[in-house]
């Protein structure tokens, strides 16, 4: 039983790996209707960028402002110079560009800092919390931050016209453009936020899973599954898929014999085509209803 | 010139030297595809780019090694013409590459291409057309496997010499284990459990759990707490230094207090136990053949300052820690050795002869005790590890030098 829930513990701490991740997945597919592949490999370009400014002396919380505002105009400026002169080219071109944009980022990365592995700070420290050994103060920091941002994306999307202008632009460009939203615009700034979002999440992510140009790869691979499992339109459904994905993933290797332990990545996409089959929209997704 | 040279280097250099000088006309020379009076081309593949382009620093380090030994007049007075490719460490780029150094470029020999799955890649071909495939930087067994690949010669010890290696280990200083492994599900990682069963023989029930993982999973908490739960005391992880990192301080973090033993793929202290913490990595125990270029125990070592003087001329900007500039040192260096026995007669099979007679050679960076030896039966030049504990900011050597050799 104390494995059990030491299990289910350790589960809700990766957990929160796979939801913040899988909430800058959200704003991204809220953004232009697609997955980014080379959104994991933006977060951790960011999360260098974090690491440098610190390295350079600049204090943590400076260096993390900077890096958002770092991320946010990054992400804009890839809109502008890569995607918006494809915006009318097929669903086939966008996803070569994000994955050149992947190995791209990649490599640029591993040139600039190399591929040894950096120790990345936390705000909150790494002592237990609460007095259990299995989750941290900086994954309960964690889970806390990706509540926050959970919150404030869905009063975002709900309450704000800039949210409710992008989503318009995003579900439905035609009619978006006819009621005066300027469409070319909110896609440019659904890529700013994805990328600040993004940046948020590899901050988080870098003291747990250690920071290096491939940091990233695994974690946006549990990032989608938690997306799909939870809704890709919903940032609520992102994070409580994100914690699902985790916990069902170690209670999987630890009591399935045999299976759990060779197949733990099979086991996340086995979930997304579960998902996509049984439930396509996800748990928590509103079904689209196009007119055809 | 030869107090330049590495001294264990120094000594055939001089006696072939005056070999050359002394008797003149009555050598014979012979050469093979790759090699002249003037040069010898020698074949590398690396992984530059792609996903373990960390490594690729090892080629980097070969080629300034060979530009060393040229400006010091080169091999028995010929130059080290030495090609490299970038494979990405994608295997079917590797035999792409390994055809164009054999094909076009002509090489004599193809020496330290990296990474299992490109070696296994090429092996065949170069086996077939009789192409040394020297000093291969892998570790599985299958690159030592002299029957079956007799143009194929392992440099590091095999995963599974390591395995035996901490069996014996514990075996003496431990004998009533009980082990959990944590494993990567590669041959590195199923190679060493299998050395460490052999050398457990009839107490291999002295490994309580195995648990594997995937590199591609972003935490191995979960095997670490499944671990701890079989009540073991004793913990190998065999791991790529990211999982290497993340299992020390999770360990630390449950409070286990293991014997922690740590593979020594991830046993690099600049690139694991520094990100792991230096408190937590205290008393891990682990075995090594070659000196840590960030230990500050050999700044007053020979063979160390010779490295260390190397890295500042030919390649300032390498960092002596990363272990991938030691082992480039280490390898080519070893590279040279063979090509300097092999004196006028650079023929494919002589290179492979004299692959396979090395004694006793010590390269620079070697720990003390721990020598190259082949023979035409033995294709593993290192089988012997020097076991070491982690203590302060340092490896701390410990007991003698132990001898994994496989028959």
């Amino acid at each position: 039983m104390e494995l059990f829930t030491n299990q289910v513990l350790a589960g809700i701490a990766t957990g929160a790996i796979y939801a913040c991740m899988a909430l800058a997945v959200v704003m991204i597919y809220q953004a232009i209707d697609h997955l980014n592949f080379a959104q994991g490999e933006m977060a951790m370009f960011s999360t260098f960028v974090a690491w440098q400014l610190m390295q350079w002396g600049l204090p943590y919380w400076v260096a993390f402002v900077l890096t958002l505002i770092f991320s946010f105009i990054g992400g804009i400026v890839i809109e502008r110079l890569l995607f918006k002169p494809l915006a009318k080219a097929p669903v086939l071109t966008h996803v070569a560009g994000f994955i050149a944009l992947f190995a791209i980022i990649n490599s640029v990365a591993g040139l600039l800092w190399d591929f040894t592995i950096k120790q990345f700070p936390s705000p909150f420290g790494s002592s237990p919390f609460l007095g259990s050994q299995l989750i941290s103060t900086h994954q309960a920091g964690m889970i806390f931050v990706t509540l926050i941002l959970l919150v404030l994306l869905f009063a975002f999307f709900r309450y704000t016209r800039v949210g409710l202008a992008m989503r318009a632009a995003a579900s439905m460009p035609e009619s978006a453009r006819l009621v005066g939203i300027n469409t070319g615009w909110m896609i440019a700034l659904g890529w700013g936020m994805a990328a600040a979002i993004g940046s948020i999440a590899g901050m988080l992510i870098a003291p747990v899973v250690f920071l290096e140009p491939n940091m990233m790869g695994g974690v946006l691979i549990y990032g989608f599954a938690a997306a799909v499992v939870g809704g890709l339109s919903s940032p609520l459904g992102a994070v409580v898929g994100g914690f699902l994905v985790g916990i069902f993933e170690n209670l999987v290797g630890t009591y399935i014999p045999g299976v759990g332990n060779e197949l733990k990545l099979p086991i996340a996409l086995a979930l997304i085509i579960t998902v996509l089959v049984v439930k396509p929209n996800g748990l928590f997704g509103r079904a689209i209803v196009k007119r055809v | 010139m030869p107090s330049h040279l590495p001294r264990t280097a120094a000594l055939p250099a001089a006696a072939i030297l005056m070999a050359v000088t002394c008797s003149g006309t009555l050598a014979q020379k012979s050469y093979d595809t790759g090699a002249s009076d003037t040069e010898i081309k020698i074949g590398n593949i690396m992984p530059y780019s792609g996903p373990a382009s960390a490594y690729g620093i090892a080629g980097i380090i070969e080629a300034a090694y060979f530009r060393m030994i040229n400006d010091r007049g080169g091999i028995n007075g010929r130059k080290i013409n030495f090609i490299s490719y970038d494979d990405g460490y994608s295997p079917a780029k590797a035999v792409e590459q390994a055809r164009r150094l054999v094909e076009s470029d002509e090489v004599l020999a193809v020496f330290g291409p990296l990474g299992t799955p490109s070696n296994a890649a090429i092996q065949k071909y170069l086996n077939l057309n009789k192409v040394p495939q020297l000093f291969v930087a892998a570790g599985a067994t299958r690159f030592g496997d002299h029957r079956e690949f007799p143009w194929t010669m392992a440099f590091q010890p095999p995963y599974q010499s390591e395995g035996r290696i901490y069996a014996k280990y514990l075996l003496a200083e431990k004998p009533d284990a009980r082990i959990a492994v944590l494993h990567q599900n590669d041959d590195l990682g199923k190679e060493v459990l299998k050395g460490l069963r052999e050398g457990l023989g009839d107490k291999a029930s002295m490994i309580v759990a195995a648990e594997s993982y995937e590199v591609t999973e972003p935490t191995i908490d979960s095997h670490v707490l499944n671990l701890k739960a079989s009540g073991a005391d004793t913990f190998l992880s065999v791991t790529t230094p990211k999982s290497a990192v993340q299992s020390i301080r999770k360990v630390a973090e449950l409070g286990w207090k293991p014997l922690y033993i740590q593979g020594y793929a991830s046993a690099s202290v600049g690139s694991v136990m520094e990100p792991a913490g230096i408190e937590n990595s205290q008393g891990i125990v682990s075995a090594y053949y070659a000196k840590d270029g960030s230990d500050p125990q050999w700044k007053a070592d020979d063979g160390m300052k010779r490295f260390y003087a190397f890295l500042a001329d030919y390649a300032p900007t390498a960092r002596a820690s990363d272990i991938s500039v030691v082992y480039g040192y280490g390898a080519a260096q070893t590279m040279a050795q063979v090509l300097m026995q092999a004196g006028d007669t650079l023929t494919r099979a002589n290179v492979m002869k004299q692959a396979a007679s090395l004694k006793d050679f010590v390269p620079d960076t070697m720990v003390p005790g721990v020598r190259l030896n082949t023979s035409a039966t033995d294709f593993y030049p290192i089988e012997q590890l020097q076991m070491m504990r982690f203590k302060g900011h340092a490896w701390e050597m410990f007991g003698p030098v132990i001898d994994g050799h496989l028959e």
